[in-house]
């Protein structure tokens, strides 16, 4: 056995203390400073942060006029944003020319559905199931014999063309998001049947939906099919729209879904088949909770599209949220130079607040999704 | 694709039949009961929804007079907001029954395409804004400006006709919309903006100061706005048609909405066949004979109503102008009631 070659005999000198990795100026030094090209970037960022930020806060809040009788106040020189004239209307943004008397209905029908859907989006919340058929099943047919009336009941018909605003807004994007869910999974799935005509069905659905601007789509339905049935046979001018949305939404929805299908390895398939599970089953147990999870990212993607897509109703003459605030700002009693970037502000606020609400929402779902998978 | 043009033409049979077959239009508005009017989805003093979301304006109550003398109500109306593009679809394919959304009256829109229009019950055209402080009276003392207008209307055209026939010098600046026009023009990019005279005033009022810029007095071009009902129902047409007369006629005999109920007991020969108290005058129109009382009472008379939306007692402040009755100095005349 030969002695050991080396051997240290004295301590090694002590090294410097370690920089420390938390604290702000560590998070200043290697995230905002930590070479040249980043001390660029972040001085650059600063400087356009102090050129744009004070004018806008400026117009947003110092200069705003918050309460004013009319657009006098608002049109005086030097005014910001016209807080009061958004205050005033809002009534008309909410429920557009719905009758003043039954505007309870929509109050309710907003506050349910609100509530309904807290209770569903809330994870961890107790009885989700009952949520969802009280959403689902029970809560459209309440919804729309509220608002549209049953002479029956004692409430007067309140017909469709007098909906408007947030109201009509949100009736649009949560039935097609309701609706293209369940109709994008069945398409996807049809379109990789192996039965020829469930699969060129779904195929035609989706690629002719895909091929054509939704624009005409609506334009179709709402001044040209009066031209080929009679009167008392077309339907409703807010269902054509929302039927139309709806079948938009889940031709895409479709190819979405297909993406997660694809991605499914057929080891995944197969083990389902070798456990004798029934097609449904397969679908239900092992690959669409699979496939779902992966493409999260692209369902959110379609609903917040959807949820903006709806604003092209307008070109048929239905009053949705942003149309009512683009109709608004011509009243005469406020019109007035910043009357027309304050309701387009207030009209960017209430689609970012509802967009980023579900992009939130999402990553959250993810997340929760992810936890049991390793990757 | 010969199997689709089939179709079409047969899906357009079907549609003609249809049509065809739903008898006049008075009959199928009453049978609905409810008016169905095609109106501009936005626009100051002709059409805009109040805060409560009512629909009012000039081109509004005329849709509003109509349901009052069928319906005795003039609330029984839907309004349909078309875009400039497919009002003229709307009324062919039958979605409504009466176009009344500031439409110009033109030859080869009423000859061309199967309509017919109603009286002029707005004479607009063309005009100028321009500050105040320029001093300029008229548009004839525009040469060499810079003048703001909107791309690819009339409007543009309309401009360049005036200075050609004028011989004079203008350096347009063209915008895609009017808001991007009008803004331009409060900025200091132009010295006038021109579209419309009743779209001047409207736009008038989103600028800074109103007071500080003048509507010059010149028209420059014809737009004699109205109502349009389609071809082919004579009875409709006559009953859109007198409904505006019945309005201007109301105005010219000093009966109005206040005192309409005083005037059924006034002697003159006129008012009595106006209101129904002598002869049957609705007959014709397939109305009882207080036809035109109904429209005075719920709507008011011609001046009424101009003057509520768009005159003094509006903020547009549009002078009565070319509207005005012809007994004073305006192009309002109506047939008489006998």
């Amino acid at each position: 056995m030969s002695a050991p070659a080396f051997v240290r005999s004295a301590s090694a000198p002590d090294l410097p203390p370690p920089v420390p990795t938390a604290g702000p100026m560590t998070f200043v030094r290697r995230r905002l400073f930590a070479g040249p090209a980043a001390t660029v970037f972040t001085l650059l960022a600063i400087a356009f942060l102090i050129w744009a930020a004070p004018p806008v806060a400026r117009f947003l809040f110092v200069d705003a006029v918050w309460s004013a009788p009319d657009g006098g106040a608002c049109r005086a020189p030097g005014a910001g944003a016209c807080w009061a004239y958004i205050w005033r209307k809002a009534p008309y943004f909410v429920y557009g020319s719905y009758p003043l008397d039954a505007r309870w209905r929509v109050d309710i029908v907003l506050a349910v559905g609100a509530a309904l859907i807290a209770w569903l989006a809330a994870r961890r919340a107790p009885g989700r199931a009952i949520a969802a058929a009280l959403l689902f099943v029970a809560y459209p047919i309440c919804a729309v014999v509220l608002l549209y009336g049953q002479a029956g009941l004692g409430l007067p018909v309140v017909p469709t063309d007098l909906w408007g605003g947030v109201l009509v807004t949100l009736i649009m994007a949560i039935s097609g998001i309701v609706l293209s869910l369940p109709a994008g999974v069945l398409l996807a799935l049809g379109r990789r049947s192996k039965l020829p005509i469930v699969r060129a069905l779904s195929v035609g659905f989706i690629e002719v939906i895909r091929g054509v601007p939704m624009i005409t789509v609506l334009f179709m339905a709402n001044l040209m099919l009066p031209l080929f049935v009679p009167e008392s046979w077309s339907p409703d001018r807010l269902l054509r729209p929302l039927i139309g949305v709806a079948l938009f939404a889940s031709a895409y929805m479709a190819e979405v879904v297909r993406g997660g299908l694809q991605a499914i390895p057929n080891g995944q398939f197969e083990g389902a088949m070798a456990l004798g599970l029934t097609y449904p089953q397969r679908m239900r147990l092992v690959i669409l909770p699979q496939a779902l999870t992966i493409v999260i990212p692209g369902i959110v993607n379609s609903f917040i599209a959807l949820f903006k897509d709806t604003t092209l109703v307008a070109i048929v003459g239905i009053f949705d949220f942003l149309r009512t605030v683009d109709t608004a700002r011509l009243d005469p009693q406020w019109a007035g130079p910043t009357i027309t970037a304050t309701g387009y502000v207030f009209a960017a606020l209430f689609y970012f607040v509802f967009c980023f609400g579900m992009s939130r929402y999402s990553i959250a779902m993810e997340r929760d999704l992810a936890r049991g998978v390793s990757n | 694709m010969p199997h689709f043009a089939v179709l079409l033409a047969a899906a357009a049979l079907i549609g003609a039949a249809s049509a065809a077959s739903a008898g006049p239009t008075l009959d199928q508005i009453k049978k609905r009961g409810i008016l169905v009017c095609g109106s501009n989805p936005g626009i100051a003093g002709f059409a805009l929804p109040d805060d409560k979301g009512l629909w009012s304006g000039f081109d509004i109550d005329f849709c509003r007079a109509i349901a009052a003398t069928i319906f005795n109500d003039p609330t029984k109306v839907r309004f349909v907001p078309l875009s400039a593009k497919d009002r003229f679809t709307a009324l062919q394919s039958g979605e409504i029954d009466v176009l009344s959304r500031n439409t110009t009256w033109t030859q080869s829109r009423e000859v061309g395409q199967g309509f017919e229009f109603g009286p002029v019950t707005y004479y607009d055209g063309q005009g100028f804004m321009v500050r105040r402080k320029l001093n300029v009276s008229s548009a004839l003392e525009l040469s060499g400006a810079t003048i703001c207008v909107q791309q690819g209307t009339t409007t543009e055209l309309n401009l360049a006709d005036f200075f050609r026939s004028h011989e004079m010098k203008y350096d347009p600046v063209v915008f895609a919309t009017a808001d991007e026009a009008i803004k331009n023009y409060d900025s200091g990019r132009c010295d006038a903006f021109t579209t419309d005279m009743s779209q001047l005033y409207s736009e008038r009022t989103k600028l800074g100061n109103p007071e500080d810029h003048v509507i010059l007095p010149d028209i420059v071009s014809k737009e004699p706005l109205g109502p349009v009902v389609r071809q082919g129902d004579d009875q409709w047409f006559n009953l859109v048609k007198w409904t505006h007369y019945a309005m201007t006629n109301a105005e010219e005999l000093g009966v109005a909405s206040k005192n309409v109920d005083d005037k059924l007991k006034d002697p003159n020969p006129e008012i009595k066949r106006l209101l129904g108290s002598e002869g049957n005058f609705g007959d014709g129109l397939g109305l009882t004979a207080d036809w035109a009382y109904r429209i005075i009472k719920l709507v008011g008379n011609y001046g009424e109503v101009f003057d509520r939306n768009l005159g003094e007692g509006s903020k547009l402040k549009i002078k009565r102008g070319a509207n005005a009755l012809w007994t004073k100095n305006g192009l309002q005349y109506s047939p008489p009631i006998r």
